[in-house]
C-alpha cells in the first residue's frame, strides 16, 4: 500500500481542527470559571427595581440560600424559564433574588406584572455593574449563593424542571443543612 | 396513536438503514448482484418510512395534540395553520427529522434516476448514504426524539417563537437543508468512487446534477435567510457575518468550487483529486453547519437548542464521516489517475485558480467564524470577530476571484497564450477605469469605484463569452442561441447574477445611510437626502399578537415619496416583542424605517435608512440559483 504524505495532508488538517473543536466543546461556557466558585459574591450596591430610593447590597444575600437570577424583559429565554421560577417561588423551594439587566424600569416592572414576580427582591442593573463582576455572558444566568454569601454554583441558560431536580436542588438541600 | 406510529416507523427506518449500510458493501465486494440490489429497495423503504414519521409529526402539530411534548412546547391552537406546519421544523427535534427526510429523498432518487450507473458504484454509494442515515436516525431516536409524550397534558401549547412566524423563515430551513443534505450525494459518491478506485468523466457527469440541485437550494436558502434578516430583525442589514449565516455560506463556497471542478473532470478528465476532496469537504461543512446550530457551540440569535449531549453526538458523527472519508482518501489517493496536463494560461488553469481562491475564501470565513472558539480553547478569553475582519479579508479575495472570473471563461482548454488574451485584458482594464471614474465622480468613493468597475467588467466579459459561443452578429445566430446546452445558459445567468449581486453589495457597503433619533409625533429627521416625519402611532390587535403601528411620511425636496408603516408586535403567549420594519422597495434604492421603544411624551426611537440597490443582491443570488436549475437541462441528442 502506498500512502503519500500529500494524500495524508487533508486528514491531518481535519484532525487538528477536530481536536480544537473537541477541546472547545468540553470548555462549556456554562461551567463556572474556577476563580468564582467558592468565592464571596462580588460586592454590589444596586437600586431596587420597584423603588429607586432603596439600595440593595450583599446583606440581602446573607443568612439564607439564594438563587440569584439574571434576567431582562428583552430576553427570550427568560420567558421560557419564568414559569419554572414562579413554581419555585410558589412552592417555597428557594429564595429568589432577581437582577434585571440592561432594561428600563418600566419594562422590567411590566414584565413582572404580566408574568408574575417570583423574586423576593429585584435589583436593577442597568449598566451591567454587577453583571460584569459576575462574568455573565448572557441572560438568563443563575447563581446559587450559600448562607454566608459565597457563590456555589453557576447555571447558564434557562432553568428547566430537569436541571432543577438534578443539578440545583440537591446542592440547595445540602447547603441548607449547613450552619 | 399517531405518535407511536411515527416512533415505530423511525425505528424501522434505522434498522433498514443499518442493513443498507452493510449488505450492499458486502455485495459489491463479492460481486453479488442480489445483495447489491438490496440497496435500491432499502433506500426506497427508508424514504417511505421517514416520510411516514414526518407526516405523523405534521399531523400531530396540525391537530394540536399537546400530549406530545414537542407540539406542546412549540405549537399553540391560536396559531395560523401555515405556522402550525412550519412549527414542525421550527424546533430542534423536528428540524432534525426534516434533515433525515431530505437525506432519504436524495437516497431514494439514486435507484430512480441512477439506472445507468455501474451496479457496484451505486450499491456502495447507497451504502454510504445508509451509514449517514444510521447516524442521524440514531441521533434523533437517542438524543432528540420528537414523539415523546407529556403527562399531564397541557391545555394549550407554548407557541412558536414569534420571530419565526414569518413566511420567509417558515421555508428557509427546508431550502437550507435541501442544500446541506444534497451534498451528502457528493460525499457518498466520492467515498464510493474511492473504494471503487475509479473517478472518471462518467462519474462526474452523473454526480453534477445532484451537486447542482444541492447548490441551488442552498443558494435559495441563504438568500431567503438574508431577506428575512433584512426585514424582520429590524437593523436593516442583509448579511451580518453571524456564525449561523457563515456556516451556511461555507458549504456554498466549497460547493461552488466543487461544481467547477466537476466540470473540468467531466470535460477534461483532470482534477479528480480536487473533486473528491471538495465533495468530502462540502458535506463535512454541512455537518459542521448542523453541528454549530444544534450544539450552541457559538452562541448567537439562532441557536434555540443549547444541549452539549447533542453537540457531542453530531461531532462524533462528523469525526467518523470526515475522518473516515479522509483516511480512505489517504489510502486510496494513488489509484486516482491524473488527466491530461495543462498550462497555467488555459481554462483549466483559470478553474484551478478559481478553486484555490474559493478555498482561500472558505478558510477566511472558517477562521473568522471559529477563531473565537479556538482562542477560548487555549485561554479563557471570549472574543468575537466582527464584520471588519471579514470586510478586510474576504472582500479582497472576492475581487481577485472576480478578476479571474471575467477572463477565465474566455480562455481555451488545455493551452492558451498570453498573446491571445492580452488585447482583451487591456480592453477590460480600460472598461474598469472608465466605469470606475464615472462611479467615482458620482459617488465619491475609491473603493466603491473600483468595486463597481470590476462588477461591470464581469458583466461585460460574461456577455462577451456568451456572444462568442453563439457567434454574435454572424448569420445563424438565432439558431445557435437556441442550440446551446443548458450549461452555457447556466454559466451566462450565474456569472451575470454574480456581477449584479456584487454591484448591490458594493453600493450597500459604500453608499447606505442611516440615522437613529428620538422623534415625537410630528418631528422629523433627515437621512440620505430624505426627510422622515413621524406622523402618528396607532395601537391594534391581531389574531395572535397586539401591535403599535407607526406611520412615517418620507419626503424629498418637499414632495411626499411614500408613507411607511413600521410596527412593534407583542406576542402574549411567548411574552415577546418583535419589530416590523416599514420598507419601500425600489430597484435603485429602498427606504427603511424601524420604530423602537418610546412613549408619547419622550418620543419614539426611530431608525431610518436609505439602502441603494440592495435588491440587486438578492436578484443576483436568485439568478445564480436559477442558473443552476437551467444547467440541469440537458439537450437530447
Amino acid at each position: 500500500m502506498k500512502i503519500s504524505l500529500k494524500a495524508l495532508l487533508p486528514l491531518f488538517i481535519f484532525l487538528a481542527l477536530g481536536i480544537a473543536f473537541a477541546v472547545g466543546l468540553t470548555k462549556d461556557p456554562s461551567i463556572l470559571p474556577s476563580q468564582l466558585i467558592n468565592r464571596p459574591f462580588p460586592q454590589f450596591e444596586l437600586p431596587d427595581l420597584f423603588d429607586e430610593t432603596q439600595i440593595l447590597d450583599n446583606r440581602d444575600l446573607q443568612g439564607q440560600v439564594t438563587l440569584v437570577n439574571i434576567f431582562g424583559s428583552w430576553c427570550v429565554a427568560c420567558g421560557q424559564e419564568h414559569g419554572m421560577l414562579m413554581k419555585l417561588a410558589r412552592e417555597k423551594e428557594i429564595v429568589l433574588f432577581g437582577v434585571d439587566w440592561k432594561d428600563t424600569r418600566e419594562k422590567g416592572m411590566r414584565w413582572l406584572e404580566r408574568g408574575g414576580n417570583p423574586y423576593t427582591r429585584v435589583a436593577f442593573d442597568e449598566d451591567s455593574k454587577l453583571v460584569i463582576d459576575l462574568g455573565v455572558t448572557g441572560a438568563p444566568e443563575s447563581f446559587i449563593v450559600d448562607k454566608k454569601g459565597q457563590i456555589r454554583y453557576k447555571h447558564v441558560g434557562p432553568i428547566t424542571e430537569d436541571i432543577w431536580e438534578h443539578d440545583l436542588k440537591p446542592l440547595v438541600l445540602e447547603l441548607e443543612q449547613a450552619p | 396513536m399517531i405518535a407511536e406510529f411515527g416512533q415505530i416507523t423511525l425505528i424501522l427506518a434505522l434498522l433498514i438503514a443499518g442493513a443498507q449500510s452493510v449488505l450492499p458493501m458486502v455485495g459489491a465486494a463479492r460481486r453479488d448482484a442480489r445483495l447489491m440490489a438490496f440497496a435500491d429497495r432499502a433506500a426506497l423503504a427508508q424514504f417511505i418510512l421517514v416520510l411516514s414519521a414526518f407526516s405523523a409529526l405534521t399531523l400531530i402539530f396540525i391537530n394540536s395534540d399537546f400530549s406530545v411534548q414537542l407540539a406542546a412546547f412549540n405549537s399553540h391552537t391560536d396559531k395560523p395553520l401555515l405556522y402550525k406546519i412550519s412549527g414542525v421544523w421550527g424546533n430542534h427535534e423536528g428540524s432534525m427529522l426534516l434533515w433525515v427526510l431530505m437525506l432519504s429523498v436524495f437516497g431514494a432518487c439514486v435507484p430512480v434516476f441512477g439506472k445507468t450507473l455501474p451496479a457496484s458504484l451505486k450499491a456502495r454509494a447507497l451504502a454510504v448514504q445508509g451509514m449517514i442515515g444510521v447516524g442521524f436516525l440514531a441521533f434523533i431516536l437517542f438524543t432528540s426524539n420528537p414523539f415523546l409524550r407529556l403527562n399531564p397534558v397541557p391545555i394549550n401549547g407554548q407557541g412558536l417563537n414569534p420571530l419565526l412566524q414569518d413566511p420567509g423563515l417558515a421555508f428557509h430551513p427546508p431550502f437550507l437543508y435541501l442544500g446541506y443534505v444534497g451534498f451528502s450525494m457528493a460525499f457518498s459518491f466520492s467515498v464510493a468512487a474511492l473504494i471503487e478506485g475509479r473517478v472518471d468523466a462518467v462519474w462526474a457527469r452523473w454526480l453534477r446534477p445532484w451537486v447542482l440541485i444541492a447548490w441551488c437550494f442552498l443558494t435559495i436558502g441563504i438568500t431567503m435567510g438574508s431577506v428575512w434578516a433584512y426585514y424582520e430583525l429590524g437593523w436593516g442589514g442583509w448579511w451580518g457575518w453571524d456564525p449561523v449565516e457563515n456556516v451556511a455560506f461555507l458549504p456554498w463556497l466549497v460547493g461552488t468550487a466543487l461544481l467547477h471542478s466537476l466540470m473540468v473532470l467531466g470535460k477534461r478528465h483532470s482534477m479528480a483529486n480536487w473533486t473528491i476532496l471538495l465533495g468530502i469537504t462540502a458535506f463535512s461543512l454541512s455537518l459542521i453547519g448542523t453541528f454549530v446550530v444544534r450544539s450552541g457551540v457559538l452562541t448567537s440569535v439562532h441557536s434555540f437548542a443549547v444541549d452539549p449531549a447533542r453537540g457531542v453526538f453530531i461531532l462524533v458523527l462528523l469525526v467518523i464521516a470526515t475522518g473516515g472519508a479522509l483516511s480512505l482518501y489517504a489510502v486510496r489517493a494513488h489509484v486516482l489517475r491524473g488527466g491530461p496536463g495543462f498550462t497555467l494560461i488555459s481554462k483549466e488553469g483559470g478553474l484551478v485558480l478559481n478553486n484555490l481562491l474559493l478555498i482561500a475564501a472558505t478558510v477566511t470565513v472558517f477562521l473568522g467564524t471559529f477563531y473565537p472558539l479556538i482562542v477560548e480553547t487555549f485561554s479563557n478569553d471570549k472574543i468575537s470577530v466582527g464584520a471588519p475582519y471579514f470586510d478586510a479579508t474576504f472582500a479582497p479575495i472576492m475581487v481577485v476571484l472576480i478578476g479571474f472570473m471575467g477572463v477565465g471563461p474566455l480562455m481555451k482548454w488545455r493551452q492558451d497564450s498570453w498573446a491571445n488574451i492580452r488585447p482583451l485584458i487591456l480592453k477590460f482594464g480600460l472598461l474598469i477605469s472608465v466605469v470606475g471614474l464615472l462611479v467615482y465622480l458620482y459617488g465619491r468613493s475609491v473603493l466603491g469605484a473600483i468595486s463597481m468597475g470590476v462588477a461591470a467588467y464581469l458583466a461585460v466579459s460574461t456577455c462577451v463569452v456568451f456572444g462568442r459561443k453563439i457567434g454574435f452578429g454572424k448569420p445563424g445566430m438565432g439558431q445557435r442561441f437556441l442550440a446551446q446546452p443548458g450549461a452555457v445558459y447556466g454559466f451566462f445567468i450565474a456569472h451575470l447574477g454574480m456581477a449584479i449581486a456584487m454591484a448591490g453589495i458594493t453600493s450597500m457597503s459604500v453608499w447606505a445611510k442611516e440615522d437613529v433619533q428620538l422623534l415625537k409625533i410630528g418631528a422629523h429627521m433627515s437621512v440620505g437626502g430624505y426627510e422622515f416625519t413621524l406622523e402618528k402611532m396607532t395601537p391594534g390587535q391581531e389574531e395572535n399578537y397586539q401591535f403599535l403601528k407607526g406611520d412615517v411620511r418620507v419626503t424629498k425636496n418637499g414632495k411626499t415619496v411614500t408613507v411607511l408603516h413600521s410596527a412593534r408586535r407583542f406576542y402574549p403567549v411567548r411574552q415577546m416583542i418583535t419589530s416590523e420594519a416599514g420598507i419601500q422597495v425600489r430597484p435603485m434604492r429602498n427606504l427603511y424605517v424601524g420604530i423602537g421603544d418610546g412613549d408619547a411624551e419622550k418620543g419614539w426611537v426611530v431608525r431610518a435608512y436609505t439602502h441603494p440597490m440592495v435588491c440587486w443582491i438578492w436578484l443576483g443570488a436568485l439568478m445564480m440559483a436559477l442558473a443552476g436549475f437551467v444547467s440541469l437541462w440537458e439537450r437530447k441528442r
